[in-house]
């Protein structure tokens, strides 16, 4: 047998303090740790179960109108409370795209942010990965890279980060919570994921033994309810990760755009919020042309990564599709096929 | 007597055969109650696990043996040095129909995911440890991973059995005549059969006696492999295979990880269970081959074919045979004056391929029916249109008549269900409400009918029931239902009344459940024993004096619920109980056997056919398709059960779907490790993305294939489906995609 140790802390402090202890990890629903660990690519000396912890599963009115979701919040309890469905539709749809149902009713939020890429390489023991070994190489780089990143990769490192969830997050500023030894921090979501330079091996800023406490949507978030979506671009209908995906967030004056938020999933080793095509679409009229030239600004620095070049394109037209259906405006219910380009969108003109 | 068997005593009346019967072992699966192989737990049972190769090709130069028998839990190591002798080389090969295994016999690797050492441990979690501490090295050599490399050969014959050439008529002529010509390169990837029950096995020695659960579709020749490799006799071997959650091919012959399973429990004298880790069904359990294959195609101006030239590059591993013989439905599908089909290969460090759900019609039907769509557009016509024209009244490569073939009947009605009428000749011509393109495809769906060899055994006992043996297997498919139907009619009773038995190698050889030929084999077996168990019965009955058939002779009698009746009056009759009873006797036996007619295969072509018609949308930006509609209307012969049969034709459609759009099994081109070895990444459909599916079961009546009327419906369902989604994908966006499974890249115009 495999042998490590298990603590089930009672408080936040006790988990934070059992995880001090290198080689910890901890452990939410286990979808993603437990495989890896099957598989042997992770080996932590002792998990720290997060299950008993109290306070770290509700989701909060905050005073400014947001909304405050505590890390171990199932993922489908999310998406489906409907305060936050409403304030927040492209995150649901986002958080519904994700995985299977099955899935969905286990995964945590922490779970989500803190899921590993699905690299295969990272994946196969057997395989160089500097992500998993630092220092060993990169066996995606000249393998099998067809859904590889196009935006903020290195040499050392071509993964991309799985999760839809964050790929709204991000374009509505979140905030993560973090509580460590020193004590509590916050850091914006867009900043909580690390690009792999040369250090492919750490993916986010928490130091070891940090603790995702919570994620926070900030009230000004809501604001974008009206025109909120997630489309995902998948290779079968449902139970695929992203081959790249687009979270649209607007804010309509009189019928301009007054505040875009954007961001892109499937293309980098994190969420990627793109505030340059934010700016293009600043005052603009929202329509197809506009939207373009959005989508061109957010890929502007995007590069193959391997045989991936297509990637791009379909980057800028899932971009473009995510606008003009948040333009459309946030349809009553959320439809039967949640971020899925198949999804029916009646009366809304989408294709050329 | 044997001429009553042969006479017409044996029909039935109000008979289970027809019947929608649902399975009868549906309660004790969605309760949990059917015991699968891994579910069982002998006294003193230990767990093993296999550590398997990452390298593809090379030697094992070391194993940690120390560290693995160290751990605590472990019991024993089994690796080359000290794996139990066998009484065969792994490695002979008798006949092609034996395929060679990784049994530890030495420190070759020939593919990634080769088991090379068992560890066996008290718990599963003690062995998969043990296994992990083995930390192989390796001497490793480059892997041959793709269709283009080492050295192409044309293998002797294809499939099991088959002519890897065929040559009819002169292509060459054929294609220079012609007023319209295609030529085209499809490509198919390599598939793994990923049943939802991974390869297990509990195996048990006493002495030389051995007692075995595990899957099998063919529990009799599993039997004799194990007791070839064994040295011992066929008697002393016991396999129990009641279910299986699926098998599609991969369970027709005893594979090596099962064999590694028995070894293990010989080496430590005790009870083994052995069951294989999702990611390493990707290995030594088989596959489908990737196949390259080059369709010429000519057409007169009438849009008559003048040739089909078919070639098909394939691959088999390094070190045994079996090559995919995609080129098979060519022979029979079109009418054309020159086919012709060659194959050649090249050997890959891969595990054997093996036979997995239609073998050969698969990937051959996706791209022969690609081609026979670009040769209709070629010649501006309606692909249905186009396929009626060129509609095989005989056997094309041969000149037999079919035995049956109600393909036509099978097109019309798919079609007209479908409403497939008023389709636009031009692709790109439809969308829906949300502006999505809609395509609509046709694909002709064949499948040979086939049979094995079987036997049979019928009782009747003295209370007037029936029992019926055979050592059949239920591959989920529904055997225990349909041959219990078979059963019944057999000894002229009611289902209820008669014990069915199967999934047992105790009981009589039932052949293998493959080839789609199990409901045939076994049902022919089946109907025989009934048969000659009623022909004994009425023969002490019309002997006997008392009985009111005495002297029946030549007008016969009739078996029907649980009575015999005089033919010519039927008012005479009496229990099969009051017979038995009469004449003092328990029970009375029969026997049966199942076995194609060679007459018949002589005179006549045997094959069931479909039509499939697809309907898909696709986004015309983004790429991504979703197939909404599959209807397909199949002509299998006798249909012993509806339902059954009506989901096996679901479950092939839905493979059609996966086949065109989702499976492959994506291969490190360097390792030659399979990277998506696991149900997450290795696609095929969930239920979202399944269309809406019909499937007509149309009516054909056929006198020959065998006197119960019945093809195969087993594998049909894949063919026709997998052509008809692509051509549909054509038809939707004007992109003819030929490498399988379709891409978004490809269908949003952007592959590189
Ligand atoms: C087959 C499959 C398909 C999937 N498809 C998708 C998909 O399409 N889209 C998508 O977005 N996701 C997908 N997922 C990923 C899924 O969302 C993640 O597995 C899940 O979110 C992880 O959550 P968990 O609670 O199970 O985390 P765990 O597996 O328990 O943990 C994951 C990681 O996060 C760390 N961690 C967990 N909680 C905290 C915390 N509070 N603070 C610090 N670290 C923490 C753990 O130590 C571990 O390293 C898929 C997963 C699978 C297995
Ligand atoms: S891309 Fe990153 S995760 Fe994948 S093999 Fe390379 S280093 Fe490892």
């Amino acid at each position: 047998m495999n042998r490590f140790d298990y603590i089930r802390p009672a408080t936040v402090a006790e988990a934070v303090a059992a995880a001090a202890v290198p080689g910890s990890a901890y452990l939410a629903a286990g979808t993603n740790l437990l495989d890896l660990m099957k598989g042997g690519v992770m080996r932590p000396a002792r998990l720290v179960d997060l299950a008993r912890v109290p306070g770290l599963d509700a989701i909060e009115a905050l005073p400014d109108g947001g909304l405050r979701i505590g890390a171990r919040v199932r993922n489908a309890d999310l998406a489906y409370d409907p305060g936050f469905a409403r304030r927040f539709p492209a995150v649901a749809e986002a958080l519904l795209s994700g995985a299977s149902a099955q899935l969905r009713n286990a995964a945590t939020v922490g779970g989500n942010l803190l899921q590993r890429t699905r690299c295969a390489y990272f994946y196969d023991p057997a395989s160089a990965c500097n992500k998993r070994e630092p220092g060993a190489g990169c066996d995606a780089r000249e393998g099998e890279n067809r859904l590889h990143a196009v935006l903020g990769w290195s040499e050392q490192c071509i993964a991309t980060h799985p999760s839809d969830f964050c790929v709204p997050l991000v374009a509505l500023g979140a905030v993560v919570e973090i509580e460590g030894q020193a004590g509590r921090r916050e850091v914006p979501l867009e900043e909580f994921h690390r690009l792999p330079g040369t250090t492919p091996e750490r993916e986010s800023v928490l130091a070891p033994g940090e603790l995702v406490v919570a994620v926070r949507l900030p009230g000004e978030a809501a604001g974008f309810a009206g025109h909120a979506r997630y489309v995902k671009l998948r290779e079968r209908t449902s139970y695929a990760f992203a081959v790249v995906s687009a979270a649209a967030c607007l804010r309509l004056e009189d019928g301009a755009i007054a505040e875009a938020r954007l961001a892109l999933g499937g293309v980098a080793a994190k969420p990627w919020r793109v505030p340059a095509a934010e700016a293009v679409l600043q005052g603009a009229r929202p329509g197809a042309e506009a939207f373009r030239q959005a989508a061109e600004a957010a890929l502007a620095e995007a590069q193959p990564s391997g045989e991936n070049g297509f990637k791009i394109e379909l980057a800028r037209r899932i971009l473009v599709r995510a606008l003009t259906l948040a333009a459309a405006g946030t349809p009553e219910r959320l439809p039967a096929l949640p971020a899925s380009p198949l999804a029916s969108h009646s009366g809304v003109s989408l294709h050329g | 007597m044997a001429e009553l068997a042969g006479s017409a005593t044996h029909l039935r009346h109000g008979s289970s055969i027809g019947q929608p019967l649902t399975r009868r072992d549906g309660l004790l699966k969605v309760t949990g109650q059917a015991r699968y192989a891994a579910d069982n737990h002998p006294p003193g049972m230990l767990h093993a696990a296999l550590a398997v190769s990452s390298i593809a090709r090379g030697r094992v130069t070391g194993l940690d043996v120390e560290a693995a028998r160290a751990h605590p839990g472990v019991v024993a190591v089994m690796t080359p040095a000290n794996r139990p002798a066998l009484a065969l080389h792994p490695d002979d090969k008798a006949s092609p129909f034996v395929f060679r295994m990784d049994l530890l016999q030495d420190d070759m690797v020939r593919y990634a995911g080769q088991p090379i050492a068992v560890v066996i441990g008290e718990t599963l979690e003690a062995a998969t440890e043990g296994a992990a501490l083995l930390a192989p090295r390796y001497a490793a050599e480059p892997a041959r991973t793709g269709l283009d490399e080492g050295e192409v050969f044309i293998p002797p014959m294809v499939g099991i059995g088959a002519p890897s050439e065929v040559r009819h008529g002169d292509v060459e002529a054929g294609l220079a005549a012609a007023a319209a010509r295609i030529e085209a390169v499809y490509e198919t990837p390599a598939q793994y059969h990923n049943a939802m029950e991974p390869h297990a096995i509990v195996a048990a020695w006493e002495g030389d006696r051995l007692s075995i659960d595990t899957p099998s579709q063919g529990l009799t020749w599993a039997r004799d492999r194990i007791a070839g490799l064994f040295g011992i006799a066929v008697e002393d071997i016991e396999i129990r295979s009641p279910f299986l959650g699926g098998g599609f091919g991969s369970k027709g012959l005893i594979a090596g990880p099962q064999v590694l399973g028995i070894l293990a429990a010989r080496l430590v004298g005790r009870p083994v269970k052995l069951v294989l880790r999702r990611e390493q069904m990707y290995g030594p359990v088989g596959h489908r081959a990737p196949t390259r294959q080059t369709l010429r195609l000519g057409a007169d101006a009438a849009g008559g074919l003048t040739a089909i030239q078919h070639h098909v590059r394939t691959a088999s591993s390094s070190f045994d045979d079996f090559f995919e013989p995609a080129g098979g439905v060519t022979h029979t599908l079109y009418a054309s004056p020159a086919i012709v089909t060659t194959s050649d290969a090249v050997r890959l460090d891969t595990g054997t391929p093996m036979f997995m759900r239609a073998p050969g019609e698969a990937s051959g039907s996706i791209a022969l029916e690609g081609a026979i769509d670009e040769m209709a557009a070629a010649c501006g016509m309606d692909p249905l249109e186009f396929r009626l024209r060129n509609y095989a009244e005989v056997e094309p490569t041969t000149g037999k008549p079919f035995s049956s073939k109600a393909l036509r009947e099978c097109y019309a009605q798919g079609a007209a269900r479908f409403g497939w009428a008023g389709r636009p000749l031009a692709p790109r011509q439809m969308r829906d409400a949300d502006g999505l393109l809609v395509g609509w495809g046709v694909g002709t769906a064949t499948f040979p009918a086939l049979m094995f060899q079987g036997q049979a055994r019928a009782v009747l006992r003295a209370d007037g029931s029936g029992v019926v043996e055979i050592g059949a297997q239920d591959m989920g498919q529904g055997a225990w239902t349909a041959l219990a139907q078979i059963a019944a009619d057999s000894l002229g009773l009611g289902i209820d009344q008669v014990e069915f038995r199967a999934g047992h190698s105790g009981l009589p050889d039932a052949g293998i459940a493959g080839g789609s030929a199990h409901t045939a084999t076994a049902g022919m077996a089946i109907h025989g024993a009934g048969a000659d168990a009623i022909a004994r019965l009425a023969e002490l009955a019309m002997a006997d004096g008392r009985s009111p058939l005495f002297g029946a002779g030549n007008a016969g009698v009739v078996a029907r619920e649980g009575r015999l009746l005089r033919r010519d009056d039927e008012s005479r009759g009496e229990t099969y109980a009051e017979i038995l009873a009469r004449a003092g006797l328990g029970e009375i036996e029969g026997r049966g056997t199942g076995a194609m007619d060679p007459a018949a295969q002589e005179h006549y072509a045997m094959h069931a056919h479909g039509a499939v018609f697809a309907e898909v949308k696709v986004d015309p930006e983004l790429g991504q398709i979703r197939a909404t509609r599959l209807v397909g209307a199949f002509a299998a012969g006798r249909i012993i059960n509806p339902r059954m049969v009506q989901s096996q034709y679901y479950g092939g459609m839905i493979w059609g779907v996966s086949f065109a759009l989702h499976e492959a099994a994506v291969v490190d081109p360097r390792s030659g490790r399979v990277m998506n070895a696991n149900l997450g990444e290795y696609h095929v459909p969930v239920n979202a993305d399944l269309p809406s599916l019909e499937a007509i079961l149309v009516e054909e009546v056929d006198p020959h294939v065998n006197a119960l009327g019945i093809k195969g419906v087993g594998e049909i369902g894949v063919t026709g489906s997998a052509g008809a989604v692509a051509n549909a994908v054509w038809h939707a966006t004007g992109v003819r995609v030929r490498r399988f499974p379709i891409a978004v890249e490809a269908v949003a115009g952007l592959a590189g």
